[in-house]
């Protein structure tokens, strides 16, 4: 078995409006269904909330207010899957209800 | 001397049994080394070997088994050598046992080997690779290009074309691209996909792009030969008897298209140079695959290239029903390519002016605003409808745009031959 990061990418405007207490039903539904395969899942709040920290060069740190890169669709959460190979690695991305797609990463293998 | 074959024997019998059989043993191979990589050395290290044994011994009845033996023991010393070299050390990471049984192996029937090839062949062409590298891949691990000779026939330096097949081949290993046949509810949408691979270095290769020569022939024989080997694997599937008619029956005319140096038209090739063999099956393969509903794009392509190559001459062409394809085609693929192409046989079946408003309506296409046929089928129209002025900016237009010698030097022969 191999794990994959699927992350979600959303628009965040979007995002923002839909944004409430609770999970919405169709993730709910599609956690359930996979529930065998998932290892960890989260969803994140909004970019504008994210704070960035460099190394500098002299040795210290810049923190920053804002996301590493702007784009119009941010990360908006992730799941850390695990599967028998990329076919179905992609067969479980495609349920993740994110309306936008996802992008799935293989997670490396490191020895010891 | 018994046994003794010449050198330059054995060098052709090598030669030949890498173009029809480096899939086949490769296949094999990969089977019991689960690595691409590695299965690659041990198959490139069993016909170095054939080089010089066959000599020896004589070129062996089956060659592709002996090669396929040869690779697998040569696989399976590699993994003992690595695996002692792992036991040499203090264990630090207990191994997978994996399923290595040696003999059993070697042994084995070749029964399984049908599959072996078209699961190379699907993950060549996985669509979670770019289709650059499907096609490089395809080159490299399934016809047994080498890197140098694959960059060649897409005109890229040899570097570009040795890192887009690193790239692939660690993509396929770090994501763990499968290596399998897929299952039936995705097996269409998949051979789709292999067949674009095809396709795409067949018409590379028919009519290539840039450069000198009209047709790269290396690579629309490794097509024709490719989806020879898709139909004997995937025998009941229309949209590969469909590539294969288009193929044999767009080959079947190549002798014809160069009159000398320069490109001849459909309208002026001799007919009688003509394949009529090729012809014949590929017309029995768009019967037989046209009765599937609804026909693939490639089945009615063919259906297209066989109504011209039984046709005894150009104007005996039966428009209607070619227009009548074009119909269809265009119902299941929206192509501007297409569009251009059903235009001009509205035009031969209706009319050129009715052709010429449709062309020139699709002037207007982005896609289409680079495109030299384009242009071409413009200037061909106007010039049969007396409009010598307009067809001589339509050919100076196709003439800059076109990037293919031969058909530069025929587009200047049409405008030199202008009246007016």
């Amino acid at each position: 078995m191999s794990k994959y990061l699927i992350l979600i990418f959303q628009d965040e405007a979007k995002a923002a409006q839909a944004e409430g207490e609770s999970i919405s039903t169709s993730y709910q539904e599609f956690m359930q269904h996979r529930s065998s395969s998932l290892l960890a899942g989260a969803a994140l709040e909004v970019s504008t909330t994210a704070t960035s920290v460099r190394p500098d060069d002299a040795g210290g740190f810049v923190v920053t207010d804002g996301p590493f890169a702007e784009s119009k669709e941010a990360l908006g959460g992730y799941f850390l899957i695990e599967a028998a190979d990329l076919d179905e690695a992609l067969q479980i991305a495609k349920e993740v209800p994110s309306g936008t797609g996802v992008e799935v990463r293989p997670v490396r293998v490191v020895s010891p | 001397m018994p046994g003794q074959v010449a050198s330059a024997e054995v060098a052709a019998a090598v030669a030949d049994a890498h173009r029809s059989q480096w899939a086949f043993v490769l296949a094999a191979t990969v089977r019991i080394t689960g690595n691409i990589d590695a299965a690659e050395e041990a198959v490139q290290d069993a016909y170095a070997s054939a080089l010089e044994t066959w000599g020896d011994r004589g070129v062996p009845e089956n060659p592709g088994a002996w090669l396929t033996t040869v690779a697998r023991r040569r696989a399976l010393d590699m993994h003992r050598r690595a695996a002692t070299a792992r036991r040499a050390l203090p264990k630090l990471v207990e191994q997978d046992p994996g399923a290595f049984d040696a003999e059993a192996i070697v042994e084995e029937a070749t029964d399984g080997i049908r599959d072996d090839r078209l699961r190379l062949i699907f993950t060549c062409c996985h669509p979670a690779l770019g289709f650059d590298a499907q096609v490089a891949l395809t080159l490299r691990l399934v016809c047994g290009l080498s890197t140098a000779d694959a960059a060649r026939a897409f005109l890229v330096p040899e570097p570009t074309m040795a890192a887009r097949i690193t790239r692939a081949k660690k993509k396929i290993q770090a994501a763990h691209i499968p290596y399998r046949v897929p299952d039936a509810s995705e097996l269409g949408e998949r051979v789709n996909g292999v067949l674009a691979v095809v396709y795409l270095m067949y018409t590379t290769g028919h009519t290539a792009p840039s450069g000198a020569n009209l047709m790269r022939r290396d690579l629309a024989e490794r097509a024709y030969e490719l989806a020879r080997m898709l139909r004997q694997l995937l025998p009941t599937d229309p949209a590969v008897a469909g590539l294969l008619a288009l193929i044999l029956l767009t080959d079947a005319r190549r002798n014809a298209r160069l009159d000398g140096p320069d490109l001849a038209l459909l309208s002026e090739q001799d007919r009688s140079r003509w394949d009529r063999s090729a012809i014949a099956e590929g017309a029995a393969l768009v019967r037989e695959a046209l009765s599937r509903r609804p026909p693939h794009r490639f089945v009615l392509m063919a259906a297209i290239a066989a109504v011209h190559d039984e046709s005894a001459s150009w104007s005996e062409t039966d428009w209607d029903e070619i227009l009548g394809l074009y119909d269809l085609l265009v119902d299941t693929w929206t192509s501007p390519v297409v569009q251009l192409n059903r235009a001009i046989a509205l035009g031969f079946a209706r009319g050129f002016a009715a052709g010429l408003a449709v062309l020139d309506d699709l002037s207007a296409d982005p896609q289409l605003a680079r495109y030299p046929y384009l242009a071409a089928a413009r200037a061909d129209f106007l010039t049969r409808l007396g409009r010598f002025q307009d067809a001589r900016l339509a050919y100076e237009e196709a003439i800059v745009l076109t990037e293919n010698e031969a058909e530069r030097t025929f587009l200047k022969r049409r405008l030199a031959g202008l009246a007016g």
